[in-house]
């Protein structure tokens, strides 16, 4: 073999090499790093892990707020529309966290049902809801249509006999 | 009669950039001089075009004209005139604006500054950034025009600035960030037109370099705007998120800083021609990409203000055609340009493609980072987010390992580092760096950490060599100082940047081990003790500015000397301002700044009884990260000085090019012969 094109296989080997590692410490990194999302009707229905960093959000329940009178902690609730989850937190919110607009929490679900947050984002102008909330509340409204016309039928399923007679 | 009299001005700088990327680039192919000549006059004029519509939007926002829908949006006539001016860039259209005059100015400057230039090259060059102008144009004429009008019912009053843009960082942020991104665009070009021109040599990379590192500077500066803002003004008092939008500039700024250095080899060896233009094309398309992800509103971030999807739609089409096209330009005609020299594995030359390896390494894994959310959405696989510890995990050995690499690297030679010499190189950095960074912390009476000592020995190692390398290469036999005034602005731009690099560690490896942050619930004339400092809380008044209202608190600050509190040094006035047009909350942090620590204190929200929530932090050598982005930037000035970018370059006058008269079409083929003969 040439010099040179030696050499280039050699450049081609190392980059091959190289971006194999990347790929697999990559995938690794992804895995173990990324934060899913969760509303507060999967919450409710145990879908999501405890013990393990993700994010959940909807809206802050009107006068759900409180704060312990001599520290940083404080807890609140957040609803979808269907199911709230009691949220606590310690430390200071952002300035446009506030009941009945949208936030999203990053932490943790204890046994207990009750969400352990590190970090808590509002929405941040007075227009914008985020997506991942907008989007539960849609579902959860969706789905309420759906078994509200669900039970509907239902009950006019039962009905309908007593009607006839 | 101005908003009309500015979208007019905005057609005709349009109609003016679809000349200019036809009819030069025509005349290249056609082989008419006179096509060729047209490049430089339409560029200025579209820059007067574009300048004009510009001017018309300022004046439309200074003169509160709210029947133009954007300034009824975006300001209010309570806001102060500066604001005024920089609210023209604080939103979508008016951001837009100002990337075309940006992009229109870069063009006049190669215009301007290209008479060493052949004028085939500089017609080729002027074309692109033509083309690229017309998509911008287009963009915003057809779905975002900022001269549009309310009639006919204008508003009373405007919507105001969004109040985190109401800052003085915010004046400079954008326009910066901006020069940067778009002066990309020229090295873009310079390699389209390489590639159209089927030619590309040492002399290709001597042009390129200049406007490389120029736009490099600026996206530098832009960055670090934007860190120390999202610092100082956030209230968070972070300075890096690893928010989406920040990625999106940072990957440019890798993609460039790569693109810088493989220049470097391509003008001193001809080698990595093909991955010099590629990597030419993907700052560019990153800095698309950058404004894709800013502008169409796919992110959730705090910086995402404007959200309309037939815009994300359109952005996407432009990226595909100037990406897929300049990548399928590279696909046909780079094999023509492949260099076949090779190189030992011991030289400059390994070295900075190592850099090239692990710089693309990052920019692979921040582009991941970023966009899986965004597909994984897409694909309904769910709602992801990926956090800082994904990126950390990645960037900071990495970003080691670049620092270690990029010591030795400087030093090394071209061609072949002489046997035994590497040794004598490594020896005095490697025992001392070490040594230093144990005795920094015990001295500073730090506790020595892992992370710490292996991100302070890495900075010191880099310090070391390039201090070893300046002594080195000023060995002159007429005395040191003049062999120091020997060495050349492009060696002193890189040995500023490099030591840049090692004070931006510094300040990150410092910053992130050893500040003391708490969030703690005060009541007046309460103390809290950070850090050797005691902050006294004074509490709080009310004052009113232009366009708020602000409870603003004082703190006194105190040192401790064997316990006892002399008079206080200073005294900080954070504020939680309310915003009169949008009732928007807004926390202000106060910030007293030092080169050796920052004291830093944010109020969070009133908890009744005279009591707040308040964050107090204590960072050392915070400031040391700016400095050295500063460094940065400043090393990539200096090295646009150097004289060799300014001679007339004499040995690439070939033939075809300066002679315009001979068939262009053989230029492809002439330049393959010439490469043959080359070897």
């Amino acid at each position: 073999m040439k010099p040179e094109r030696k050499q280039r296989l050699l450049v081609v080997v190392f980059i091959v090499v190289v971006t194999g590692l990347v790929v697999g410490l990559l995938s690794y990194a992804l895995r173990e790093n990324i934060n899913l999302f969760y509303t507060p009707s999967q919450v409710a229905a145990g879908e999501a892990p405890t013990h393990q960093q993700i994010r959940v959000g909807g809206m802050v329940v009107a006068d759900s707020f409180e704060r312990a009178s001599d520290s940083l902690d404080s807890t609140f609730l957040v609803s979808d529309g269907s199911a709230t989850l009691l949220i606590r937190y310690s430390g200071i919110l952002p300035d446009l966290f506030a009941e009945d607009e949208a936030a999203v929490a990053t932490g943790s679900l204890g046994a207990d049902g009750v969400f352990v947050a590190q970090q808590v984002l509002a929405k941040h102008d007075e227009e914008y809801t985020p997506p991942e909330v907008a989007d539960a509340m849609q579902q959860a409204i969706d789905k309420k249509a759906a078994t509200e016309a669900a039970q509907q039928v239902e009950s006019k399923a039962l009905n309908t006999p007593e009607a006839t007679y | 009669m101005i908003a009309e009299l500015g979208h007019f001005a905005l057609i005709l700088a349009l109609c003016l950039a679809f000349t200019q990327a036809l009819i030069p680039l025509a005349g290249t192919i056609a082989n008419k001089p006179l096509w060729i000549g047209t490049a430089r006059p339409l560029s200025c004029g579209q820059f007067v075009f574009v300048a004009i519509s510009f001017a018309c939007l300022v004046t439309v926002f200074l003169q509160d004209d709210f029947s133009v829908a954007y300034v009824a949006n975006n300001s209010n006539s309570l806001l102060p005139s500066y604001y005024k001016v920089s609210a023209v860039w604080g939103a979508h259209e008016g951001s837009l604006l100002l990337w075309a005059l940006i992009l229109a100015g870069w063009t006049l400057a190669v215009a301007l500054f290209s008479r060493a230039l052949p004028g085939d090259m500089v017609a080729r060059v002027l074309s692109v950034m033509g083309m690229i102008a017309v998509g911008f144009y287009l963009f915003m004429l057809l779905t975002s025009n900022p001269f549009e009008r309310l009639l006919p019912f204008p508003p009373m009053d405007g919507k105001d600035l969004n109040p985190l843009l109401q800052d003085v960082g915010l004046i400079i942020h954008p326009p910066m960030l901006y020069m940067g991104y778009v002066g990309f665009s020229v090295a873009f070009a310079f390699a389209v037109a390489a590639l159209l021109a089927g030619r590309m040599d040492s002399a290709w990379a001597r042009w390129t370099r200049p406007w490389t590192n120029a736009a490099w500077s600026f996206l530098t500066v832009g960055i670090f705007l934007g860190s120390w803002w999202a610092y100082y003004e956030l209230g968070w008092g972070g300075w890096w998120f690893w928010d989406p939008v920040e990625n999106a500039s940072l990957m440019p700024w890798l993609a460039g800083t790569a693109l810088m250095h493989s220049l470097a080899v391509s003008e001193k060896r001809g080698l990595f021609r093909s991955w010099t233009l590629l990597l030419a094309i993907l700052a560019f398309s990153l800095s698309l990409l950058g404004t894709f992800l800013v502008r169409s509103g796919v992110l959730t971030s705090v910086h995402a203000f404007a959200t309309d999807p037939t815009r994300g739609v359109f952005i996407l089409a432009f990226l595909g055609v100037v990406i897929g096209g300049s990548l399928l330009l590279f696909a046909l005609r780079s094999s023509s340009l492949g260099a076949t020299a090779s190189f030992n594995w011991l030289s400059r030359e390994a070295g900075l493609l190592l850099n090239n390896v692990l710089l693309v390494v990052m920019l692979a894994m921040i582009l991941l980072g970023t966009l899986y959310p965004l597909v994984a959405d897409v694909l309904g696989w769910g709602k992801i987010s990926v956090g800082p510890p994904y990126f950390n995990f990645f960037f900071v050995p990495l970003g080691l390992l670049l620092v270690l690499a990029m010591g030795v690297g400087a030093s090394l030679q071209w061609k072949r580092q002489a046997n035994g010499s590497l040794q004598r190189l490594l020896k005095a950095p490697l025992l001392a760096s070490p040594v230093l960074a144990v005795l920094w912390l015990m001295l500073a009476g730090w506790s020595l950490k892992i992370a710490s000592l292996l991100g302070l020995t890495a900075a010191l190692w880099l310090i070391l060599f390039t201090l070893q390398d300046i002594w080195k290469k000023s060995d002159h036999s007429q005395g040191r100082s003049t062999g120091l005034g020997r060495l050349k602005p492009s060696y002193w731009g890189m040995v500023i940047a490099h030591l840049g690099i090692a004070v931006l560690a510094i300040g990150i490896t410092l910053t992130s081990n050893y500040s003391d942050q708490r969030d703690v619930r005060l009541v007046t004339n309460e103390r809290i003790q950070v850090a050797g400092y005691s902050f006294l809380f004074k509490g709080v008044e009310q004052v009113r500015g232009p366009n708020y209202i602000a409870q603003q608190s004082s703190f006194d600050v105190f040192t401790s000397v064997e316990g006892v509190y002399l008079k206080p040094f200073t005294t900080l006035k954070p504020e939680k301002r309310r915003y009169l047009a949008t009732g928007n909350v807004m926390t202000e942090a106060d910030i007293d700044g030092g080169l050796f620590r920052d004291l830093y204190v944010a109020l969070g929200e009133p908890l009744g009884d005279r009591a707040w929530s308040v964050r107090v932090y204590v960072k050392p050598f915070i400031r040391w990260i700016w400095l050295g982005a500063f460094m940065i930037a400043l090393g990539g000035v200096i090295a646009v000085l150097d004289k060799r970018y300014r001679k007339t370059p004499v040995n690439v006058t070939r033939g075809n090019v300066t002679q315009p008269s001979v068939d262009q079409k053989s230029a492809p083929k002439s330049a393959l012969a010439h490469a043959k003969k080359g070897n």
